[in-house]
């Protein structure tokens, strides 16, 4: 049962994660990409790591699939608007995506001595062993993480910002 | 339980389908939802050995990631907005200023 919905999980992000890439529209990909972090937060339950799905869903498909989607609405992206790109490149790229995928998969060759089975206990995804975690030994990590955020907030503040005082100086050199 | 080797092949796969996005399209915004795809599957991957292994750092980096990442589509978007106003596109042949 549970490895047939890994099965399942597993068909749904690969088939939607090649979509993101081959769908002509750039909302599809945004669209698939949802779908795909969906079936992500599926692998995270099966995991045992409620709260890492929960935020998943939360971050991904709550906040950062939002600011794609604005983005693309707002840029006017919506229509088929791809540049076409010769067939050699794209062969080519496919070529070398291929080659990296048989270099990882031949780098795991014996990889699973390496691996201990994990005891039967207490699951460690829950949000009270996380939660111990999180602010017993990575309590400063933490705070710099918010550091991050708010020097990430007024970076993309003043990145979007900047061209509204520099639109009235070039419309006036002319 | 699932094997580890499973994870390992799906989170090879994903990642690679996230390379095979950023060589194969020309589209700046799709370039960074496939370096989102590439980020999650390394998530995966942390989130399928921290189990195996029954520690929780995995996890709690896993949660430093998704700040990360959010944290970069910010800004990245920013700056693609702003590329936007002064190029009028997001084809990234046309972006080539900083290409020797």
């Amino acid at each position: 049962m549970t490895l047939n919905l890994f099965y399942f999980l597993s068909f749904v992000a690969i088939f939607s994660a090649l979509l993101v890439v081959f769908s002509r529209n750039p909302v599809y990909s945004v669209l698939y990409l949802i779908i795909t972090f969906f079936a992500i937060a599926g692998h995270y339950i099966l995991l045992n790591a409620q709260f890492l799905a929960a935020v998943h869903v939360i971050v991904y498909a709550g906040a950062i699939m939002v600011l794609f989607l604005y983005v693309i609405m707002l840029l006017n992206l919506n229509t088929e608007t791809e540049p076409h790109k010769s067939s050699v490149l794209k062969i080519a790229a496919t070529i070398c995506a291929g080659l990296l995928m048989i270099v990882l998969v031949g780098s795991f060759k014996g990889a699973d001595v390496l691996v201990q089975r994990s005891v039967e206990g207490a699951p460690v995804g829950l949000v009270k062993n996380l939660g111990i975690v999180l602010f017993k030994d990575f309590l400063f990590p933490f705070e710099m993480a918010s550091v991050l955020l708010l020097a990430a907030m007024v970076g993309a503040v003043m990145l979007g910002k900047s061209e509204a005082r520099t639109e009235p100086t070039n419309s006036k050199v002319p | 339980m699932i094997p580890i080797d499973y994870y390992l092949w799906l989170s090879a796969v994903l990642f690679s389908i996230g390379v095979l996005g950023v060589l194969y399209r020309r589209n700046a915004i799709i370039i960074f939802m496939c370096i989102e795809l590439m980020l999650n599957a390394v998530n995966l991957l942390m989130v399928a050995f921290s189990n195996y292994l029954n520690d929780a750092a995995g996890q709690v980096f896993v949660f430093f990631i998704m700040a990360v990442a959010a944290a970069e589509v910010a800004v990245g978007l920013a700056i693609l907005i702003m590329m936007y106003r002064n190029t009028r596109t997001t084809d990234i042949n046309v972006l080539n200023r900083l290409k020797w």
